[in-house]
């Protein structure tokens, strides 16, 4: 950690609904377009199921039904981010993948904590480049196990 | 000497040979006079020291020489076998085991050994001291004395001692050679040439045959004869290009005389001279003696690669049937078809190649045994049969814990103490049974005792005081369901618990595992007269044979290994038994379980025809009937995981890739039947 230089972060910048969405580029694998996904029973509402990626059966789960948005149908420019997180491999569908950029970590601020508003814990900051506004996910908490494991439970 | 491309040869070769050593232990325990089994202890003991001294695990090599110090004195008839020994023989080996398996998990095989090293040196001293007395003080470790070769036999200190007399110098002498040596061989063959020519080689080990065969690691040991000078001969020998190292010692006989005076007499002067005669003509030598040896050793790494190279195969092929099948070409049908059979066949030996004989967990039980018949005061023989019968290892690997449960069960809980069977009219020694055999795609495992049985009304009690089951429920089980309840969770009925069994935490355990290997287990008992458990396996893990059906448009996979049959059934037929629907199959009332309903396939237009396609599966005794929309065929898939994302799905067991690319997720039936 040395904290004197400007360390550029470079990340793969996303869209989600009419908000840019961002994660490092070391944890993701591929951009897939879309592909035939097979439903899994009995999980939590945003994993849509699996596909087969080359061989490897891979879940995938709907970001924006796993961040509270409503769903769309998937369109043209949907993709399937393959992000590893650990030992996990998981899709994530986003509405359009847009850009590679490098962000310096100066610009990356916490999240804004903004009273009545529901304090999410998948946020790890924002950035502000020009006119953009990325946020940063914290991949470990969005494909956190506890939370496929609590909807379960209400569910069942 | 850099050893680490050594590792896993000097790992697995240290298993093996401690293996030897633990069976042929046992069978020294029940004929200690033996001499082929102590021969066999000496030789692993021998050759595991050298290998470990080689790689330079001190610890190892000492306590190994301290064994063998014991057995060689066993041999010569120097020490007698008796029953305190052998503890302290199986000590040693539990030993160098911890070692060897601390070395193989990255550690430095150090540990201390002072104690029993201490017992050895008694065992290996007391008797010498009856025997003889007078090698009481030990030779005195100088660098006059042999380092490597621990063995001369008459003949060659004769002529040692001879030499010696008329002038002669006797050297030890230790050629290392490079590690990328190529021609191991050549320049064993040309460092003899040069040694020839300075004086008369008298030993070597590794013998002149295994060097010429490459037989050895890098380096080897040689006595010679000469009256050069130390280090002419060593300037010499380094000639021979692509050597690392020469250590020439010099050595008196009378040292090492002093030490094996006794082990020397014993050697019959034929084979003695055999031996010399061999040693001093060595590099004209040529008969090539070797035992023919047609195994090969390959790293399980690759052939897991093979593996999955296959299975990518398998997958291709379900593509290629689908293709040719739509497209009805018959010159590509028919290469399809050929096709399949050939790699049909591939996949039979590639599976046959993982597999490995049940022994490797089997030959662990004999001591375990040994020593939780001691710890019991119980009197136990074990009898293992089909100890060949192959498995594959990713099976093996996980079968080891279960089996050591049931076993210890057994012990703990099926055989009695020795007063209790003699008042039963038993033998004093109780019998466990182990017994492998292949029966179809299966492998079962049967571990029996002759021991008191499981107590029925005791099991029910406990199972209703530990509301396993109601008391209601309990009267209209069989024997067998009876049994079986001690694998429920939160079971145990030993009445004092011990440390050896009855944790509270047992029999469940092992359930678990064995139906997580898409086994299964089943008891069988007789009051006082003995228990079997036998456990079903399937022969592989990875590629199996499946039903695919339909519910709507999503396809599913149930594993052939539980499908007892598939039926076609009119709607009439369903009857309704306490809100449940059921059939009649064959005179049984099966239960139905509706997949549609289980994995909420949407369900918009049902009901359209008077027929339903079941398939009835069974757990065990048990059975029920799964409702599907249509069967579509069977078919062998690889089976994969879905993921570290999306483990434990309800009644999903993993995925698999259809010939066009799509995924089936497999049922999991032994969710389904309660």
């Amino acid at each position: 950690m040395a904290n004197e230089t400007v360390i550029d972060k470079k990340v793969i910048v996303f869209q989600l609904k009419d908000e840019e969405y961002a994660v490092s580029v070391q944890q993701v694998g591929s951009i897939e377009r879309i592909m035939p996904i097979t439903r899994v029973p009995q999980t939590a509402n945003f994993v849509k199921g699996v596909i087969n990626l080359r061989g490897v059966v891979t879940p995938i789960i709907d970001l924006r039904v796993r961040f509270g948005m409503e769903d769309t149908d998937f369109s043209e420019s949907t993709r399937i981010i393959i992000v590893y997180m650990d030992d996990m491999e998981v899709g994530l569908i986003v509405d359009a993948a847009n850009d590679v950029i490098d962000i310096p970590e100066s610009a990356i601020e916490p999240a804004p904590e903004v009273v009545g508003t529901v304090d999410v814990d998948y946020i790890e900051g924002v950035a502000k480049l020009d006119n953009r506004l990325l946020i940063l996910l914290d991949l470990q908490r969005v494909l956190s196990k506890e939370e496929i494991n609590e909807l379960k439970t209400v569910e069942g | 000497m850099d050893t680490t491309q050594y590792m896993d040869v000097f790992i697995d070769e240290s298993n093996e040979h401690l293996e030897v050593l633990y069976k042929q232990l046992l069978e020294l325990e029940k004929n200690p006079t033996e001499k082929a089994i102590i021969g066999e202890i000496f030789r692993a003991a021998h050759t595991l020291k050298g290998m470990s001294a080689t790689m330079g695990y001190n610890d190892l090599a000492n306590l190994t020489h301290k064994l063998e110090n014991v057995f060689d004195g066993i041999r010569y008839d120097k020490i007698t076998v008796q029953t305190d020994m052998m503890d302290i023989l199986f000590e040693t080996v539990d030993h160098l085991n911890a070692m060897v398996e601390d070395i193989s998990s990255g550690g430095d095989g150090k540990r201390d050994v002072s104690q029993i090293v201490s017992y050895l040196e008694r065992i290996e001293k007391g008797d010498q001291i009856e025997q003889a007395g007078e090698t009481v003080q030990k030779p005195s470790v100088s660098q006059s004395s042999l380092k490597t070769i621990t063995t001369l036999d008459e003949f060659e200190i004769a002529i040692l001692n001879e030499s010696a007399e008329r002038g002669f110098s006797n050297y030890e002498i230790t050629v290392t050679l490079r590690d990328d040596c190529l021609l191991k061989g050549a320049r064993v063959f040309m460092v003899f040439e040069v040694l020839e020519k300075l004086g008369e080689v008298i030993k070597s080990e590794p013998s002149v045959n295994d060097l010429e065969e490459e037989n050895f690691e890098n380096s080897f040991t040689v006595i010679l004869v000469s009256k050069q000078g130390e280090q002419e001969i060593q300037d010499k020998i380094k000639k021979v290009s692509e050597i690392d190292n020469v250590e020439v010692n010099h050595f008196s006989i009378a040292t090492y005389e002093k030490g094996s005076k006794q082990n020397a007499v014993k050697q019959d002067n034929e084979t003695a001279n055999d031996q010399s005669k061999s040693s001093s003509t060595n590099s004209e030598k040529s008969t090539v003696k070797s035992s023919a040896n047609k195994t090969i050793r390959v790293n399980i790494e690759r052939l897991d690669v093979l593996m999955n190279l296959f299975e990518e195969l398998v997958i291709d092929r379900g593509r290629l049937e689908q293709i040719s099948g739509e497209l009805n070409h018959q010159d590509l049908q028919e290469t399809v078809e050929r096709m399949s059979r050939v790699s049909g066949d591939l996949q039979s030996i590639i599976l046959t190649m993982r597999m490995v004989p049940v022994d490797q967990v089997f030959n662990r039980f004999p001591r375990m045994i040994r020593k939780l018949a001691r710890d019991l005061n119980k009197n136990v023989a074990i009898d293992i049969i089909g100890a060949e019968t192959e498995l594959d290892r990713t099976v093996i690997d996980e079968i080891g814990d279960p089996l050591v449960h049931l076993i210890r069960n057994a012990m703990d809980h099926g055989i009695e103490t020795p007063q209790e069977r003699l008042k039963k009219g038993k033998p004093e020694q109780g019998t466990i049974r182990l017994q492998a055999y292949h029966s179809g795609n299966h492998v079962f495992i049967e571990i029996a005792d002759d021991g008191a049985g499981i107590n029925k009304e005791k099991v029910l009690e406990k199972a209703i005081s530990n509301e396993v089951i109601s008391r209601n429920h309990a009267e209209t089980l069989t024997d067998k369901q009876i049994y079986e309840l001690i694998m429920e969770s939160g079971f145990s009925t030993a009445d004092t618990i011990s440390d050896i069994s009855g944790r509270g935490v047992g029999l469940d355990v092992v359930k678990n595992t064995i139906e997580s290997l898409g086994g299964n287990i089943s008891i069988d008992a007789t009051v006082d007269k003995g228990s079997i458990f036998s456990i079903q396996l399937p022969l592989t893990l990875s590629i199996i044979s499946v039903l695919l059906v339909e519910l709507k448009e999503e396809k599913y996979a149930i594993p052939l290994s539980s499908i007892i049959e598939t039926a076609i059934i009119h709607k009439d037929q369903i009857m309704h038994a306490h809100n449940k629907k059921v059939i009649d199959f064959r005179g049984k009332v099966v239960p139905l379980a509706f997949l549609n309903d289980i994995f909420n396939v949407s369900q918009e237009d049902t009901n359209d025809s008077d027929f339903v396609s079941i398939v009835i599966v069974r757990k065990g005794d048990k059975m029920a009937g799964l409702v599907v929309d249509s069967f579509i065929g069977q078919q062998e898939v690889v089976l994969k995981t879905l993921g570290n994302y999306l483990s434990n799905v309800f009644a999903i067991s993993g995925a698999t890739i259809l010939g066009d690319g799509q995924v089936a997720l497999i049922v999991d039936s032994n969710a389904l039947i309660k």
